[in-house]
Formats: C-alpha cells, sequence, structure tokens
C-alpha cells in the first residue's frame, strides 16, 4: 500500500496563532481517508496546509514529491481542494465553474469532460448556463465537486461538503463520492463535521484535536472506540 | 430635428471615448477593488507616444496606433508591478495617495519629455461629412464611435471566450478560488492593468484630434470617464460603457436645448460641473449606479 499523500509533522500557522501542532498522516493511493474533529480542532487547517493556503512548515509530499509553494502550484501537482461553503465562483455560469475545474490541464477537451463530469451529474446539462450562485445549496455543492472532477485530480480533498446541507442531499453527495472512488479509483481526503456519514465513507480515519492526531485508524475500528463514539458519533 | 441629430451622434463619439476610459477604470476596480487616478494621465503618455511617432518619425496613423497600444500594454503591466503591486496589502488610502502620486508622475514625465506646448494631433479619419436624410454626420465622429465600440466589443469577446478571459473573470470575482483552481492571481491582475492602459490609449488618441493634445488632455475627460463609470455602476463593464455613451449624449444635448431657451442656464463651462454634479447625485441616491448591484456584506 503506497501513499499518495504523506504529511510529516507539519505545522500551520495563522498570524502568530499555530493552529496544527505537528500532524502526521497519510491518505493511501486509491483510498477515501476521513479527519474528524470538533470545531477548531485544524480539520480545515489541515486541507489549507496541503494546497498551500496557510503558512505552513513540516513536509507534505504528493506521490513521493514534496509540494511547495502556493495553491496555485497545488492544483498544477494534482490537487482538487472544494473548500468548506461550497466554493463555487457563485457570478459565473454552471459551464464556466467547469471549464475552469479544467484551468491546469494541457490535455483537456472541454466537451468531453463536461460530458463526462455530468454523467455523475445529470441536471449540469440542463443548467449549464445558469449563474452558479443561483444554485441551491445542494447544488452548488456538487458543481463544486464537479469542478473539482474537470481537473482530472490525482487527490480530492473535500471540506465539510454536508455544511447546511438537507441529509437526503449530504447521503446523495457521499455516495457519488464512494462510486468515484469505487469506479475510477479516486483518492479522496475529507474533512467532515458528521463523523458517522465520515466513517461509513472512508476506509480509515484521522481524529484531530487542537491541532494534533489524537486518534487513528481504520473506520471500523474507530466506529468501535468507546471515546470516539461517545464524543462525535453521539451514541 | 436634424441638428438634434447631428448632435447626438456627436455626443455618442464623445461619449465612445468616455466610455472607454470608464471600461479601464471598471476593470481594475473590479480586479483589485482600486480606483486609478492615474488612468487618464498614462493615457495621456501613450497618445504622446503615438504623436511622437507619426509626427517625428513618419509613421502613418494605424501602425503608430497599434504600436502604442503594444506599449501601453507593456507600461500597464509594469505600473501594476513596480507601483501598485508592492502597496496592495495596505489601506484603501495607501493605494488612492499612490495613484495620485503616480498621476502627477506621469504628468510630470510627459512635461519632461514633451514640454507643455499644445499640440495639433491629424485625425485617422477624413475631414467632412456625410448626409443620412438631413442628418450631416462628421467621419470624425463615426469613426471615433466604431474605434471605441470595436475595442470594447474585442474586449468583450476577448472575456467571454477565451480561457485566459475567463481566468481573469474568476481572479476578478473570487481570487482565493481561483488560485486553488490553479489560476496566478497575481498575473492575471497585471494582464487586467495591461488591458486598461489600452482602453486608455484608445481614449486618449480618439480624444486628442478634437481636444488638441497637452499634458492636461485627459484631466476633465477622466472626470467625464468617472461619471460614465459611477452611472452605470463601477463595478459593471456594460453599465461604464452605457454610461459614457449616455452622459456623451446628455451633455450635447443639453447644450442643443440651451440654444432653444431650455436648460438655457447650460453653457460650455458647465459641462465638467454637471458630470461631477451627476457623481455626487447618483453616489447619493442610487450608489449601485443604473448597472450594478447593491454591494451586500455580511457581518
Amino acid at each position: 500500500m503506497t501513499a499518495l499523500l504523506e504529511l510529516h509533522e507539519v505545522r500551520a500557522r495563522y498570524g502568530p496563532v499555530e493552529a496544527l501542532h505537528g500532524i502526521t498522516l497519510e491518505v493511501p493511493d486509491g483510498e477515501i481517508v476521513a479527519v474528524l474533529g470538533a470545531n477548531g480542532a485544524g480539520k480545515t487547517t489541515t486541507l489549507r496546509a496541503v494546497s498551500g493556503t496557510v503558512r505552513r512548515s513540516g513536509e507534505i509530499r504528493l506521490a513521493g514529491k514534496p509540494l511547495r509553494g502556493g495553491p496555485e502550484a497545488a492544483a498544477r501537482a494534482g490537487i482538487a481542494h472544494v473548500p468548506e461553503g461550497r466554493g463555487t465562483f457563485t457570478e459565473l455560469s454552471v459551464v464556466e465553474n467547469l471549464k475552469l475545474g479544467a484551468y491546469t490541464r494541457r490535455d483537456r477537451n472541454l466537451r468531453a469532460d463536461v460530458e463526462r463530469v455530468a454523467e455523475w451529474f445529470p441536471w449540469i446539462h440542463d443548467r449549464s448556463d445558469q449563474q452558479a450562485g443561483t444554485l441551491s445549496g445542494g447544488e452548488q455543492q456538487m458543481l463544486a465537486l464537479a469542478r473539482a472532477l474537470m481537473a482530472r485530480p490525482r487527490l480530492l480533498m473535500l471540506d465539510e461538503p454536508s455544511l447546511g446541507l438537507a441529509p437526503m442531499v449530504v447521503r446523495e453527495i457521499f455516495r457519488i463520492v464512494r462510486e468515484l472512488n469505487a469506479q475510477e479509483g479516486l483518492t479522496v481526503l475529507v474533512v467532515e463535521q458528521d463523523a458517522r456519514i465520515a466513517l461509513d465513507t472512508a476506509s480509515s480515519a484521522y481524529v484531530l484535536e487542537v491541532g494534533r492526531v489524537a486518534l487513528a485508524g481504520a473506520s471500523a475500528e474507530l466506529r468501535a472506540d468507546e471515546a470516539v463514539r461517545r464524543s462525535y458519533l453521539g451514541y | 430635428m436634424a441638428d438634434f441629430l447631428q448632435q447626438v451622434v456627436s455626443g455618442l463619439a464623445s461619449g465612445g471615448i468616455y466610455g472607454s476610459l470608464a471600461l479601464a477604470l471598471v476593470l481594475i476596480h473590479r480586479a483589485t477593488g482600486i480606483i486609478n487616478f492615474a488612468q487618464g494621465e498614462m493615457a495621456t503618455f501613450s497618445t504622446y507616444i503615438a504623436w511622437t511617432l507619426t509626427t517625428n518619425h513618419g509613421w502613418s496613423y494605424w501602425p503608430a496606433f497599434l504600436f502604442t497600444l503594444a506599449v501601453s500594454f507593456g507600461g500597464g503591466v509594469g505600473v501594476y508591478q513596480v507601483v501598485i503591486r508592492p502597496n496592495e496589502r495596505g489601506s484603501v488610502l495607501r493605494v488612492v495617495i499612490v495613484t495620485i502620486g503616480l498621476l502627477i508622475l506621469v504628468n510630470g514625465l510627459v512635461q519632461l519629455i514633451w514640454s507643455g506646448e499644445v499640440r495639433a494631433v491629424e485625425s485617422p479619419f477624413p475631414s467632412g461629412t456625410f448626409t443620412v436624410g438631413e442628418v450631416a454626420i462628421a467621419y470624425q465622429d463615426v469613426g471615433t464611435i466604431a474605434v471605441s465600440l470595436g475595442v470594447v466589443v474585442l474586449l468583450w469577446l476577448f472575456f467571454q471566450f477565451t480561457k485566459i478571459g475567463l481566468a481573469m473573470r474568476a481572479a476578478a470575482v473570487n481570487p482565493a478560488e481561483a488560485r486553488l483552481v490553479g489560476v496566478r492571481v497575481t498575473w492575471m491582475l497585471a494582464l487586467g492593468w495591461g488591458l486598461a492602459a489600452v482602453l486608455g490609449a484608445v481614449a486618449g488618441m480618439l480624444a486628442a484630434p478634437s481636444v488638441f493634445l497637452d499634458p492636461t488632455m485627459m484631466q476633465a475627460i477622466l472626470i467625464y470617464a468617472f461619471a460614465a463609470a459611477v452611472l452605470g455602476g463601477i463595478d459593471s463593464p456594460v453599465g461604464a460603457v452605457v454610461g459614457g455613451l449616455f452622459l456623451g449624449v446628455l451633455l450635447n444635448v443639453l447644450s442643443w436645448l440651451s440654444q432653444y431657451g431650455l436648460f438655457d442656464w447650460f453653457t460650455e463651462e458647465l459641462r465638467l460641473p454637471t458630470a461631477l454634479a451627476i457623481i455626487l447625485g447618483v453616489l447619493l441616491v442610487r450608489p449601485a449606479g443604473i448597472f450594478g448591484r447593491q454591494a451586500v456584506r455580511k457581518v
């Protein structure tokens, strides 16, 4: 089992405040890994450290190669980061959002790529000229996911895809993520508040507490863990 | 009626010039939230380059025109990289002061290089008129409208249908997000400053034959451009162009009416104050302008 993404002793800070105090984690190629934790535990910051949108130190490697530079470099290296709160260009149309998703690709064939992505989200066909900001919350989250897929990423990073969405929409989004993983071998690192659905989706997970990894393991193990159950699953 | 339509046509011609410069202001404001007070002076500088090429170096008009656009583009990119970018993270006031400083600097440079003398500039268009029905229309006016609107349309096509155009729009509306998909946002901003300088150069070169070339040539036009941009909505490219055309026509129609006793207080001296009154009025009554959206700030 080779790791696609490796973080070793990664620290990150916002101004004078250190938010990550040395995180070490691995995302194996072709798997879904979840990052769980309470608000402020450093889940979002972990993703930001990987995509270079926060000041960081320590070692981050993608397929063995160290990741350096800002988010533009991360995107070029094959990381698609869907940030918290949808992450669409609300003033641009659906199809323009998709085109931007493929921005870094040289081998792109926009029509074929949009077709491919629309297989997962068929409504895109009818709404391609609609302004993204007028879509519903669930549709915007799906558009953000679709846009990320346009990049044909080696690693997809999802930040709180369930945020503010109806349970049915959340289940639909996670179903698509699982199928993408099963059918296309897409590697996913997902940050999620909803530990139950995250553990059902991921093969393994890390639990963060105040900027440190408190617990890690296979999803089944974590589900059985007394502390995780009480703190994050609520039963 | 014929002289009314004549006034409308020549109003559209000056409106095209105001609209081009207004669009330059809007492009930069949309992308960086900065009002570039030096936009007019940069345009004057560009116009002097074209004048030097045609007058002193024997270039014919259109090659000089295109060459000037290329130089202006480079100049705009350079100004962004050297002057604006280091100050971008500062307060709004700081950047405002920087662009005002730039205004004074460019104006000084123009006087230093070309002296303050007023120069006549040849027009690329024939000087006569042709008649449509009763209306005598100047070639100069039609040419000015065609070139200014032509440039606007080209720019629109660029933004709508090219990959870089789309990336520039993305960088303007949501820079953080744009970086995540791999857009190099600072390059896009530099490109935006380059394109704005090109628009300014177009406005300057089109205005020069009728207002004569001197170091203060664009200062009044900048005020009109501000009025046009504010009227249309400072973040609306369409609004800037429509606002420019509207303003050009409005000012001409007002002076036409004053001949017939209506608005007889309106004299040539009141053109500029009228533009200023429009700026104030719009900002008081509808700050988002006609085409702009009310800014909603989440708290």
